[in-house]
This record gives structure tokens, sequence and C-alpha cells, in this order.
């Protein structure tokens, strides 16, 4: 095993581009606050099978809101008629905890939480529909760290959503079984949409721009379970260049600016058919969590640090790698491929289980398939202090397919 | 603003040397905390009905410098199975309650609750002119699990009413040393009560926290003499299976200089942080856990890098690191009052500065590196 590395790709500078926010937000100055303990009751007293509805209008919360009963929907009236504000609030970790199963919520707004705008902790059948959570003063480091944020869930669909302006990702998927996002749209995040630590995702039809990084397939290491399983096709992610105003310390903090879709110690991803251009330091990045600095002693032991069975297929990669967002990176560039040219499409930081050889090689089903037009593989060696970076030659592969995901409602 | 109560017909317990006898609702939400005749205000006193026991924990949840008396009650020939490691089996109608109080000055400025000041010249009992009432929580064990109802208390301290949707107030806490500090002082909506009490978030079944052998492990100045509380609670018939005493764990008190650092702060996060911090609780979901049984390594936070810390993580890159207690995230939460940031996430407005410094200390003295 690898006790430590250097990190040069992903521990960088931008962390420190912590960006002071700029726009005014919402004025909520003529919000409705009166709603706020109506709302909380109606919480409290939902049965199963209820629907909340949330009449059009701007409501202001100085607390956090929860729901812990099952079968529930809360329904607005559109995602910018019915604003829940929480610029005021003074208490809570979240704007709306939602600890219960069966849950609906659709057509609503939930703005400028002091944490996680919606977070769903443990659940079955979990849909969030044309849902925007949004920080409306733009990108800082003091929003709150997730818009939609469903973690420990099983069955669930994020589809019609926006989210705008999280310090860490848009839209996050956590610790899950069983997902679909669709059809939404991360917008100047940190992390466009993120599936960490999650079985079986289909991510497909989604917009991600402006955002540090747009696509984020991870797993972190001490969790109950390990991800594996994420599709993530029929994108359009671009222009993902906003400077890193993550909290330092935090995994996203050390995205560098410009990264398309980053995979980090996941394994069996396929990404194909998206359209991905317009980023200053990769399209596609692929990379062990070795490389955002930690060392084994960050990990429980039976962690898989090692991002395993990836196949690039049939994107449309449009131009990249031009200025990478680190200092390392640049002088790569320009050493290899000339001070006008570009890292190639997939940057992989070469880190590999060394115990999964055979005769030195990698077996086919555990390698970065890269089967891309004239796309290449650039692999920056990592492991070796990157002494030797190189394009991988033999790169083309396939893997057996993965299932589409479908939910049961 | 105080809330403000109808006029009631209590029972006037311990007034005319009548006891009230505190009943049991096995469904329902009265709306009074008098409808269950647990605990009363009469002739300045808050006292205890027939039955209902005063227990103490020998390391409590920070709250706010709060005091709390808490009391358990059981019907008429119940009682509760003892359990080595987790809280206690408690029998269908047993009820459990927990005044907060602060001792109050002449200036109406509220007093540290949790340092020792004498509250009562009679053991068992509040006095109303040196406290101040804020509200008693109920957790109610019903056929279908356990309940949680708070309750404030109004202005004349007559009686105190169910609030559901929770309520807050602001307080001025003086300090021993001339200062004062303002409370935001927090009563928990019912779903909020399930916040900490729903200690398993996967069958969000609401349980109490505190009533387990190592934290009740220590004696209480009852009316009829101090007593080891397991030993009284045996005596008084609302606990069996109890095995010698000596064998029962108990929990560091984490203020003891005799106790080791590692065993106090453990004890302290263990009470604090544990509800949600535990491999099935609301916070596993960050794979920290911080139960006292939980093995030492990168789960109980030492090298471990945050998951979904946002602004919590303060910059620093693991929960604890060793020897460095100001690189480490643990200190960093603890230390903030910001809602997205400080840790416990609901239950304080202070920063619980003993407690940081526990917890500074035993992280300054552990040995090692993250690399």
């Amino acid at each position: 095993m690898v006790q430590r590395s250097f990190g040069i790709v992903l521990i960088m500078s931008a962390a420190l581009a912590a960006c002071g926010g700029g726009d005014e937000g919402r004025d909520i100055s003529g919000a409705n606050t009166d709603f706020q303990t109506t709302l909380i009751e109606r919480l409290i007293d939902a049965q199963a099978g209820d629907v909340i509805d949330i009449p059009a209008g701007v409501y202001s919360f100085d607390r956090s809101l929860s729901l812990t009963v099952d079968g529930v929907t809360i329904r607005g009236a559109g995602m910018d008629e019915t604003i829940l504000s929480f610029a005021n609030q003074t208490s809570g970790a979240e704007g709306l905890l939602v600890t219960a199963s069966n849950f609906t919520i659709e057509d609503i707004a939930i703005e400028d939480t002091r944490g996680d705008a919606l977070k769903v902790n443990e659940g079955e059948n979990i849909i969030i529909r044309r849902v925007r959570t949004e920080w409306t003063n733009g990108p800082d480091t003091n929003n709150g760290a997730y818009g939609i944020y469903p973690v420990q869930t099983t069955n669930t669909l994020i589809e019609g959503a926006v989210a705008i302006g999280a310090s860490d990702a848009g839209i996050y998927v956590g610790q899950s079984r069983n997902v679909i996002v669709r059809d939404s749209r991360a917008e100047y995040n940190v992390a466009g949409i993120e599936i960490e630590n999650t079985i079986g995702a289909d991510v497909y039809n989604n917009v991600a721009t402006n955002n540090t990084g747009g696509i984020l397939v991870f797993n972190m290491p001490n969790l109950p379970q390990p991800g594996y399983g994420t599709r993530v096709y029929n994108n359009e992610v671009f222009e993902n260049n906003t400077g890193n105003f993550g909290h330092p310390g935090t995994p996203v903090a050390s995205v560098p600016a410009g990264s398309g879709v980053v995979i980090n110690s996941n394994d069996q991803v396929e990404v194909f058919n998206n359209d991905i251009r317009d980023h200053r330091t990769a399209n596609i990045i692929i990379s062990s969590v070795y490389s955002a600095g930690y060392s084994d002693l960050s990990a429980q032991d039976d962690f898989d640090p090692y991002p395993e069975t990836i196949w690039i297929s049939g994107n449309t990669l449009g131009e990249g790698g031009g200025n990478p967002d680190n200092v390392e990176l640049q002088a790569l560039r320009v050493m290899m491929f000339g001070l006008t040219g570009n890292i190639p499409d997939v940057l992989w930081d070469g880190f590999a289980n060394a115990d999964l050889m055979v005769d030195g090689e990698m077996p086919t089903q555990y390698r970065i398939c890269l089967d891309n037009g004239d796309a290449q593989l650039l692999n920056v060696d990592g492991p070796n202090g990157y002494s030797d970076p190189h394009i991988v030659e033999d790169a083309a592969c396939s893997h057996d397919r993965l299932a589409e995901i479908v939910l049961p409602f | 603003m105080r809330v403000l109560i109808p006029v009631l017909t209590l029972t006037l317990a311990a007034c005319g040397g009548e006891v009230s006898t505190p009943t049991f609702h096995a469904e329902g939400r009265p709306a009074l905390l008098s409808e269950w005749e647990m605990v009363s205000t009469a002739g300045g006193h808050l006292t205890l009905s027939e039955g209902v026991e005063p227990f103490e924990l020998i390391t409590p949840l920070f709250t706010d410098h709060a005091g709390k008396l808490r009391t358990i009650w059981m019907p008429e020939g119940l009682s509760a199975t003892y359990s080595n490691d987790d809280v206690f089996d408690f029998p269908v109608g047993t009820v459990i309650t927990k005044t907060f109080y602060y001792p109050v000055d002449e200036a109406g400025n509220v007093l540290r609750g949790d340092a020792g000041l004498q509250v009562s010249d009679t053991p068992e009992t509040l006095d109303l002119d040196r406290v101040r009432l804020i509200e008693t929580r109920l957790l109610i064990h019903r056929e279908a699990g356990w309940v949680a109802l708070p309750y404030v208390w109004n202005e004349d301290e007559s009686d105190a009413r169910l609030m559901r949707a929770g309520y807050t107030e602001t307080l001025t806490l003086a300090e021993a040393d001339g200062s004062f500090r303002e409370i935001n002082y927090l009563v928990p909506n019912v779903n909020q009560c399930a916040g900490c009490h729903a200690t398993n978030n996967t069958t969000r079944e609401l349980s109490p926290i505190g009533p387990a052998a190592r934290h009740l492990n220590r004696d209480y100045d009852y009316a009829r003499g101090a007593q080891n509380q397991l030993l009284h609670f045996i005596a008084t018939g609302y606990l069996t299976d109890v095995p010698e005493i000596d064998l029962v764990p108990r929990a560091a008190l984490w203020t003891d200089p005799d106790i080791s650092l590692a065993e106090r702060a453990r004890s302290y996060l263990d009470i604090n942080c544990a509800h949600c911090h535990n491999p099935v609780g609301a916070a596993d979901t960050s794979g920290l856990h911080l139960n006292i049984d939980a093995e030492e390594g990168p789960n109980t936070g030492i090298c471990k890098p945050p998951i979904a810390a946002g602004p919590g993580s303060g910059g620093h890159r693991f929960d604890i690191v060793p020897g460095e207690p100001d690189e480490s995230i643990f200190i960093y939460r603890l230390n903030s009052r910001q809602g997205d940031i400080m840790m416990p996430e609901l239950g304080r407005s202070l920063i619980h500065e003993e407690g940081v410094e526990l917890i500074r200390n035993w992280i300054a003295e552990m040995d090692g590196s993250c690399f």
C-alpha cells in the first residue's frame, strides 16, 4: 500500500481562492414570517398520505424545519413561486431535514439556508422534483454546504431540480442505493452534481456548468458502504471553471477549477454520450483519495482507494486542459505538450492496486477503458512522485454494461 | 415573553399534606404539565409526586449551563430491566421528566445551573425563589413506543404548557467573574426531540439516552439520605436483574482530575455526541462514531477526513490531529455557536468552554500524526 502521496494533482492552491461573494441576495423584507409556526405544526401533525400545499409566496424562517412522518408530500406552486427563505435563520443545521420514507417534495424553492438546504437522512422512495435550492448571493464560501442532499436513501429520484451556489455540492447523493438524477441543472456550486459512496446511480440529461467541478463520482473512506455502479450519460457538462470556493479541508476543496467529470476512488463507472467541453484543467479526471492528500492512516483497513473498472466512451469532448488550475499541472502541460498545448481529455493520477495485477498488467476487468475517438489518457504517475507522466497507449477496451437503474415508482 | 396560562384547577400537591398521584396518559397530548401529576409547584417549591424518583447522570449533556432535575416514574408494580451497556428496558407506562431551570440573581439574570449552587434547602425539590423554571420535557413510554412532549413553564410558575412547535427565549447569564453571556434558549419542537432521542435513525424509535447503568452508577442525595442510584432503584422496585454493584460499569466524571483525560474525554463525547454519532445514529452518515465502546481509530475521529462537514471543517483536514487541537475539526466545531458549524447541532447556544478545554487537552496529549 502506498503510505502517502504528495498530491500535486488535486491538492491545490484554489482552495485559497475563497470567494468573498459579491451579489446581494434576495430581499426578504416583505416576506411572510407568520407562516413559520403554522408550517412547523403541519409538519409535526402530518399523517401518511398528507399533501402539505404551500401557496405561492416568499416565506421567511429563523430555524430549521423537520419532517419525521412517512408518506408525506410537500408541494409548492413552482420553484420560482413558492420560496422558503432562510436568510434570517438563527438556529439549525439545515433548511428542511427529512427523516422519513415515501417522501415527495416538488415545485418549491429553498433559499439562503445557514447550512444544507434540503437534507433527507435515511429513507426509501424519495422524490425530489422541480425543487430549486439556491444561495441567492452567488458563489460564496460562507454559503451552506449542500443544496439537495439525500443520504443513506434507497430509491431516489431527483428530476427537474435546480441547484445554485452551494459551497460544497449542489446536488449530492451520499451512501445511497438505486438513484436517478436527471433533467436537472447545477450551476455555480463547487461540485455541480456529486454521487458519493452510492451503489447504483444513473445521472443523465443534466446540465452542469459554471461549477468548479461538473459531475463527481466519489468514494470516501470510513463510511458504512463503498459505492460502485454509476452511469453518467447524455449530460451537458461545460465551462465548469468557477474558482474553488469550498471550505479548505473538505474533500471538494481539492478539486481544481475547470474539472468536467471527476471519478475519485470509485469503481464501475461508465461515462458515455456526454457533451463535455471547455474545462481549463481537464474534461475528465480519474483519481484516488491518495491524490487528495490522504494516507492509509485516514481510512479504515478495508477501504479501496483505487478507481477501477472505469469506461469512458462515446462522449463529445471539446476544448479542455489548456490552463490547469494547478501549478504542477501547468508545468507538466508545458513540458509535455508545449506552451500552447493541452492536457489530454482524460487525466489519471496513476494510482492502481498492485495486488490486482497479473504479470505486471492490470487485468482488463479492472482497467480504465477509454474508447472515445481520439481522446487520450494521461497517466501523471502519482505513485512515483510524478516522475514519469505518460500517455497510456493501449487504453481502448470495454467492460460489461451496467444495468439501467429502475425505480419502483 | 413567557407563556401565559389561564388560571387552573391544580392539584395542590404538598400543600395540604395531600400528595398527588402521577397519571400515565396512554394516549393524547395533555395541554398542561399538571395533567401528568409528576411534578408540581406550590408553596414556593417544585416538588415531586409520590413514586417520582429523581436521578442524575455522572457526566451530563451540556445544555447552556441549565440545571436539570430528572425524574422517573413507573406504574405500580412495574420495573425496568437492567442492561450492562444500553439504556434500561423500561416498561410501558414509564414517564421520565427533565425540568430545565436556572438559578437567578437579584437583578433577574440567570446563573449557571450546572455549577453546584444550592437551589433548595430540601432535597428533591427546587426553591422557586432561587430558580427560574424554563421547561419540563417528558418522555412517555406508550404501547407504540416512546413519545416526547415539551412543556414550557408559565410566568408565575404555576404550570407548564405543551409547546409542540418549540419556543425560543433570550436569557442573560451572569457569570461568576462578573461577565454576562446571552443565551438564545431553544425549547425543541417535537420533531427536534427526535433529532436526539431517535438514537437509531433506521427504526427512528425514540428512546431515553441517560438512564443507562454507566451514567447512573453514582450516589444521589435523596430526602432520606445519600445512596447509590441503582441500589435506590432496586429498593424502590424500579429496577431488576442488576448484577453485583461492583460489576456495574461507571462512566468517567468529566471533571474528575483523578481520571485520565482519555477516559474523561470519551465519557464527555459519549453523552454529548453519541446519540447521533453511533453506528446506527443520524450521524452515521459521517462515519464518526463517538459511542463509548467505539474502537479508537479513523472512525473515532483520529486522522479522519470530514465527509459532509462543509463549513464545519474550519479549514482543517482531519477531525483529530494527534497533538494538534487547533488543527482538529473537533475543537473548531465545539468552539462554534454558528448553526452550520457547531456540534452538537441542537441543544446549546453557548460554547461549553470547560468541555472544549477537556477535549483540547485530550487531543494535545495524543501521540502520532496523520502522515
